[in-house]
């Protein structure tokens, strides 16, 4: 036992919990960012939950409109699984070491954020109805904006990743590729909360 | 004229962290540093959330409202509340014990995460003073700590806002530490080491963090939208815009009934670190334990409306909640009895901790029947919003949590300062405590069964000696934390030296030197399997195959 250590400062090595044992400890970020996750998802269920009861119990005030067009939120929908796919190549490609392919992956990747991004406010500038129009309108607008929020972030982590990845020595590469995985973690969460938003959102 | 290159100084280590006191005001990454860091900024808390409970009581001396105005009442109380819970029951059986002794339980040199740990502590005192600053600035919030709309979205704007933004952080920190917890138990711990040799405090730290993960998002949700009805005039929980109001209790419960898990699940491990260490005797039953905290765990996720008997509630939804609130009391009687037979026949040393440890299970007792009780519908319509459901969570939330954050702070004083506490004042400590408490709160319940409504400045003349009484209790209440102040802060200068184990313990925290070193042990971390493996003789042990349930099934 070490009944005779002193005190703290004679100990031979000081605070160095994450260079120097970096190598010799396990990696348990993606099990910290996977349990954020878990949480990021309650915060939706919260809202999903209080949109289904309103649904259930709370009718619209007469004269109403929630109507919704099935278009764009159908082609944002794809953009976004799209965008899934695309990263996921990215991820590939770091791994075998072609900085540039896997570049040119997010970027597209990063492009098919923006484009849903771009899409989505389009929406929002053509439906007929504001925030604080009716209970329906507010319900929407607080999913799709708190969605909408996420795809923001994830889109400013791609386009860090893609700007960390230049070169094939740079922060986030081939022996370092948490950066890139846990951003694709992400951004997979973000579109699979997308697919359960549109079919309770739009479909039923 | 030369020029010289600047020059490349090999980096000289830089300390990541102070040494000495001012560490505990830096950014360390250092669990035992954190861990002190949330007590200490907790008990400030709790002392300022004490002298609004003392403003609350002189202002109940009297029928009438005379020591402050109605509005500032309702704002006093609603500080109180968030203050108690927020500021010092959660972060500190949580955050400042769990940082402190969860990696000494899992053999680990600190948590999984650092850095985000001292984040997650970080976020507490700006939130806290924002939220105390709020009542000085323009009016603090004046709707509870439950923040009700359509009285959180009608009362004075300003300190609402405040206040949801100070809940927020702190329930990010909350969620923070929930991570760390959840990955340092399940990932962190020493190769060799089995989940089920494990202190029970892990066992109940890795219940409440998952309790944390799962519920605090769902708050912030809610509290969000409640901002948006403030701010942006949407109308999800107002009424006069279509919205509705029960769906904000609902998500609100969802979070805060498991807050009451929350802040007393912890206490119940922490207990059973106590306990067995001055009995000398095995945990009884610490398979049942475990499973006994999974199953308060489940069913404390779907018990939530028991607070809404009186909400409209349909009655299919009463008549579930009820069955589901009635058999939580299965697995917390299991705790219990598992206590008291750890007591049975136990050769028990009466210290200030085992006394504040045995006062918890007294008062703890005392709010659970009071709190099935409460689950049953005819009852719970009667007192609902009374001085009865008053007395019943202080019994829960004071009695239980901060009883058992006294009876381990006298447990790990020793190891922490690496001086022992003074007995004598320790007992005086728990003596005026204990009466201080039981004089304040058990007079509530007659109150509240005779129809005196909570949150109210005012009441009815007939309840005033029975107010004085309560108000006597409060005011020992306050004296008792003297003894225990003059206690912490003169023994760390003058107490006894400890020494590494004053206590004989056979957890892994006491196995190293008090207090411990940066890294918590000096070699590599000693392998404990059976942490509670007292009163066995050393021969019947067979230290390398032996896991800690087979001790305890052999009846030893």
């Amino acid at each position: 036992m070490t009944s005779l250590t002193p005190q703290n400062a004679q100990l031979d090595h000081v605070d160095d919990h994450d260079e120097d044992h970096g190598s010799e400890h396990p990696d348990h970020r993606m099990f910290g960012l996977a349990t954020f996750l878990v949480a990021d998802a309650m915060t939706f269920a919260g809202f999903f939950a209080a949109y289904l009861t309103f649904k259930a119990v709370n009718p619209l005030m007469p004269g109403a409109i929630y109507e919704l067009e099935l278009p764009l939120p159908t082609l944002n929908t794809i953009l976004l699984l799209v965008s899934s796919a695309t990263f996921h190549r990215a991820g590939v490609n770091l791994r075998k070491q072609q900085n540039e392919r896997c570049r040119l992956w997010l970027m597209l990747t990063a492009m098919l954020g923006l484009a849903f991004l771009a899409s989505q406010m389009v929406e929002y500038f053509t439906l007929p109805f504001g925030l604080a129009d009716n209970l329906y309108a507010s319900t929407f607008y607080a999913l799709t904006g708190f969605h909408g929020l996420h795809v923001t972030l994830g889109t400013l982590m791609i386009l860090i990743v893609w700007w960390q990845c230049r070169t094939p020595s740079g922060r986030i590469s081939a022996n370092n590729h948490f950066p890139l995985e846990a951003a694709e973690l992400y951004w997979h969460f973000v579109d699979g909360i997308w697919v359960i938003l549109f079919v309770i959102l739009y479909l039923i | 004229m030369t020029i010289t290159a600047p020059q490349k100084t090999a980096p000289a280590l830089p300390p990541l962290q102070p040494t000495g006191w001012l560490r505990y005001l830096s950014f360390s990454v250092d669990h035992k540093v954190i861990g002190l860091q949330y007590l200490i900024c907790g008990f400030a808390f709790y002392l300022i959330g004490g002298a609004m409970a003392g403003a609350i009581r002189t202002e109940l001396l009297s029928p009438v409202s005379d020591f402050m105005a109605r509005d500032v009442y309702n704002q006093i109380l609603t500080l109180h509340g968030t203050v108690m819970i927020f500021l010092w029951i959660v972060p500190v059986v949580n955050g400042a014990f769990g940082n402190y002794l969860i990696p000494f339980y899992v053999g680990a040199r600190d948590m999984a995460y650092p850095r985000l740990n001292a984040v997650a502590f970080w976020l507490i005192p700006p939130a806290g003073l924002m939220l105390i600053s709020s009542y000085f600035i323009t009016g603090a919030a004046q709707s509870g700590w439950t923040a009700y709309p359509p009285l959180s979205i009608t009362t004075p704007a300003t300190g609402q806002i405040i206040w949801i933004l100070s809940v927020l952080l702190l329930g990010g920190s909350s969620i923070f530490g929930g991570i760390n917890f959840i990955a340092t138990i399940l990932k962190l711990r020493r190769p060799g080491l089995k989940l089920m040799q494990l202190p029970m405090y892990c066992w109940a730290m890795l219940g409440t963090s998952i309790l944390v993960v799962l519920s605090t998002p769902v708050l912030a949700g809610t509290l969000i939208m409640l901002s948006f009805d403030i701010v942006a005039h949407t109308g999800f929980f107002n009424p006069g815009m279509g919205g509705n109001v029960v769906v904000y209790q609902h998500l609100f419960w969802f979070y805060s009934h498991p807050a009451v898990y929350i802040m007393v699940l912890p206490a119940f491990g922490l207990v059973s670190e106590i306990l067995p260490v001055h009995c000398r005797k095995p945990l009884f039953g610490y398979t049942t334990m475990v499973y006994s905290i999974m199953a308060i765990v489940v069913l404390g996720l779907v018990v939530w409306a028991h607070h809404m008997f009186t909400s409209g509630t349909p009655p299919w939804m009463r008549l579930f909640f009820t069955i589901a609130t009635a058999f939580i009391a299965v697995p917390t009687g299991i705790k219990f009895f598992n206590w008291l037979a750890t007591l049975w026949g136990g050769r028990i040393s009466l210290n200030s901790a085992v006394l504040f440890s045995c006062g918890f299970i007294v008062n703890f007792v005392l709010g659970g029947i009071t709190g099935v009780a409460l689950a049953q519908v005819p009852f719970d319509v009667h007192v609902h919003d009374t001085y009865f459901v008053v007395a019943h969570f202080h019994y829960i939330v004071y009695g239980g949590s901060v009883f058992v954050i006294f009876a381990s702070i006298y447990h790990w004083y020793p190891k922490i300062i690496g001086r022992m506490l003074d007995e004598h004042l320790g007992r005086l400590h728990f003596l005026l405590t204990f009466i201080g408490f039981n004089l304040c709160f058990a007079p509530q319940h007659w109150l509240g069964l005779n129809g005196m409504p909570r949150r109210v400045a005012e009441y009815d003349p007939q309840f005033e000696l029975v107010n004085q009484i309560s108000s006597a209790g409060a005011l020992l209440m306050a004296i008792s934390t003297l003894p225990f102040l003059w206690n912490v802060i003169a023994s760390a200068f003058y107490g006894a030296i400890a020494g590494d184990n004053p206590w004989r313990a056979l957890t892994p925290e006491w196995l190293t030197s008090s207090p411990p070193p940066v890294e918590n042990w000096k070699g590599d971390p000693p392998l404990v399997t059976h942490p509670y493996g007292y009163g066995t003789p050393g021969d019947e042990i067979d230290l390398n195959s032996a896991s800690g349930s087979d001790l305890w099934r052999s009846g030893q």
